[in-house]
């Protein structure tokens, strides 16, 4: 009791409670998560299951009942008759699940490349801060959509639509390791001069030890922070490549994937197919983005 | 001076020369090429002349040199999906997108540059921070939505503006322009705000706070103390004070400009390189997605080099700093 106690008022949990955007972006996030997590328990129809879905019901408006079949949905339905809040639930869980993975990735990969760089300096250092420095002459968007093509070449071709998320998240994992890394490895740099690492090294303790147990858990607070941001963005290359028809495949539609087969009822006047992923979407990566934001201020105002 | 920009140059063609080695690896190893161009009747001897015509039985670095060799005097392969030198096409949909990033990048300085300076000097005032409000939620729509939104608002319920394609174009030699026609015109319309917007905030932003730092600077206070008008000190002392920075960042984000067109030329189906591109990564056409990356690289490298020598050339404070740092 005394413990959480004292984690209410630290300085981290004050600041939070005191920033209005912070409480508010967080509570948004955690019921996007949430129902992405439980889509299947809260969702009112499974919108992959052929046998719940009836074509009258087609282009049902929102809110009003169908003129066939009398059921109403909520967002109302695509062309297939198929519910537009449940897909968008189901549509969110790839959207989240890309993302995280993805960022998820990036982390492992940046951070471990950092942290070499920065502690064992040389050559190594050398290669792998150029290799970071040419990918970052490229925009991240334009590096995924090759690393996409690329590995999509290589995948048998009956087993391209099964693979291609995971092709998605290598794709947008490898395009986004590079923040880390160099973050990683300005903080590696600093800290391998300390005292504590001295230490570590005189009593005789490993390289990758030291590199893991003492130097890693000091230059986390920014990586947490890149983290935040990445995933936002993570989120909206996405959507971006599944909207331009290189991310996820139709059996597994995401949120950007649902827009784009939206986009194509924009002019006979079915608003809702395209209005409500899209809003979902906004909503996601703007929450998430000004948490980053809020932890970005407090956690290390520098990085600014 | 000297030294510097040679070890830039140097720099910029070792970046191409990994690029031209990914580009190659891709046509190397991604599918096999003898696949790729012979049919399904084909006999082992077919596939052995190929092998030596195509130089696949020479040693791993000489293909390369070859690959570069080919690049270098136009020589990009044959489209698999649509049979025809890549080359071609490439010149074919380039005039398209050129135009396109052209305009967008006008309407981003343009509109950046005087906004920036309006929020500046206006900094408290209300439309100055509407518009930095505005900003801050269009930073924030990933590009695609931008686009549908406009197409929405300006194609489907006004009607005032087409929503796809290029209009009527007029061919002046091998180039195809939409520049002559009204349609052409109209079509670029919507696009280029698309393109542009990011940026144009981004542009905006920096110009804004570059000038809130110049305005607070010694020589406007004293500029102000001769009795300038306000409008010559604005314009004259600080505005100028700022584009050193707003030159590197507005070459850089050429390149971006150029990247993104991908996604707006999807979302208009503009028929230019970038749509080109994507519908290489569908059909997994490789040559067609090795001459983009090769094409864009030079594109990037070329700008990003040809702007650190503009720095030096603006600034000339930097040329003073290198070469004591330096030696």
């Amino acid at each position: 009791m005394e413990r959480i106690g004292r984690a209410w008022n630290s300085d981290f949990v004050w600041s939070f409670r005191h920033s209005p955007v912070a409480v508010v972006s967080l509570a948004l996030v955690l019921v996007l998560v949430l129902s992405a997590v439980f889509a299947p328990l809260i969702a009112p129809y499974d919108p992959f299951d052929p046998a719940s879905l009836n074509l009258m019901n087609g282009f049902s408006k929102p809110m009003e009942p169908n003129t066939f079949t009398g059921d109403v949905f909520w967002l109302g339905t695509d062309d297939q008759g198929r519910d537009v809040f449940s897909t968008i639930l189901y549509g969110m869980r790839i959207s989240l699940f890309v993302g995280f993975t993805a960022v998820l990735f990036a982390l492992i990969l940046g951070v471990s490349l950092g942290l070499i760089a920065g502690y064992v300096g040389g050559w190594t250092e050398t290669a792998i801060m150029r290799v970071a420095d040419v990918q970052l002459t490229f925009p991240a968007i334009l590096v995924a959509m090759l690393i996409f093509g690329i590995a999509k070449g290589i995948t048998p071709v009956h087993m391209r639509d099964e693979m291609a998320i995971w092709v998605l998240i290598i794709a947008i994992g490898l395009s986004d390791w590079v923040q880390f890394a160099r973050v990683v490895r300005g903080a590696t740099l600093v800290e391998k001069n300390k005292e504590y690492v001295q230490a570590a090294k005189l009593i005789g303790r490993k390289p990758g030890a030291i590199m893991l147990r003492h130097i890693l858990p000091n230059v986390l607070s920014p990586v947490l922070v890149i983290a935040t941001i990445s995933l936002a963005l993570a989120i909206i290359a996405e959507a971006t490549l599944s909207f331009l028809g290189v991310g996820a495949p139709p059996t597994q539609p995401s949120l950007g994937t649902l827009i784009c087969i939206g986009q194509g009822y924009l002019f006979s006047g079915e608003w809702w197919i395209i209005l409500y992923p899209s809003i979902t979407l906004l909503a996601l990566a703007l929450s998430v983005n000004l948490l980053g934001d809020w932890l970005r201020d407090t956690l290390n105002p520098k990085l600014r | 001076m000297l030294a510097y920009s040679i070890r830039r140059v140097v720099q910029s063609i070792v970046v191409l020369l990994v690029v031209g080695l990914v580009a190659f690896s891709m046509f190397r190893f991604v599918g096999d090429p003898i696949d790729n161009m012979l049919g399904q009747e084909r006999t082992d001897a077919d596939i052995e002349r190929l092998r030596g015509e195509l130089g696949l039985d020479r040693p791993f670095v000489v293909q390369y040199g070859r690959f570069l060799t080919n690049a270098a005097t136009g020589n990009l392969g044959v489209s698999y999906r649509q049979g025809r030198p890549v080359a071609s096409i490439l010149m074919e949909r380039a005039p398209a997108t050129l135009e396109l990033a052209a305009v967008s990048g006008l309407f981003a300085i343009v509109l950046g540059v005087a906004l920036g300076v309006f929020t500046a000097i206006r900094r408290n005032g209300i439309a100055a921070n509407l518009i930095m409000t505005i900003s801050l939620v269009g930073v924030s729509l990933p590009t695609f939505l931008i686009g549908i939104l406009l197409i929405y608002l300006f194609a489907v319920e006004l009607g005032w503006l087409p929503s796809f394609g290029r209009g009527d174009t007029v061919k002046l030699g091998g180039w195809s322009t939409g520049f002559l026609t009204s349609s052409g015109l109209k079509a670029l319309i919507l696009p280029s705000i698309t393109l542009g917007l990011y940026q144009m905030t981004l542009i905006m932003r920096l110009v804004r706070s570059e000038m809130l730092e110049v305005l607070r600077a010694e020589y406007i206070r004293f500029a102000r103390a001769r009795g300038l008008r306000e409008r010559a000190i604005n314009f004259h002392h600080a505005l100028k004070n700022t584009l050193v920075p707003v030159i590197t960042v507005t070459g850089l984000q050429l390149g971006s400009i150029i990247a993104f067109a991908i996604i707006t030329e999807t979302v208009f189906q503009w028929p230019g390189v970038g749509l080109l591109f994507i519908n290489a990564i569908q059909f997994v056409d490789i040559p067609v997605m090795a001459a983009y990356l090769m094409l864009i690289s030079v594109m990037f490298v070329g700008i990003n080099l040809i702007v650190d020598l503009l720095y030096f050339a603006i600034d000339p404070r930097l040329r003073v700093d290198r070469t004591v740092t330096e030696g």
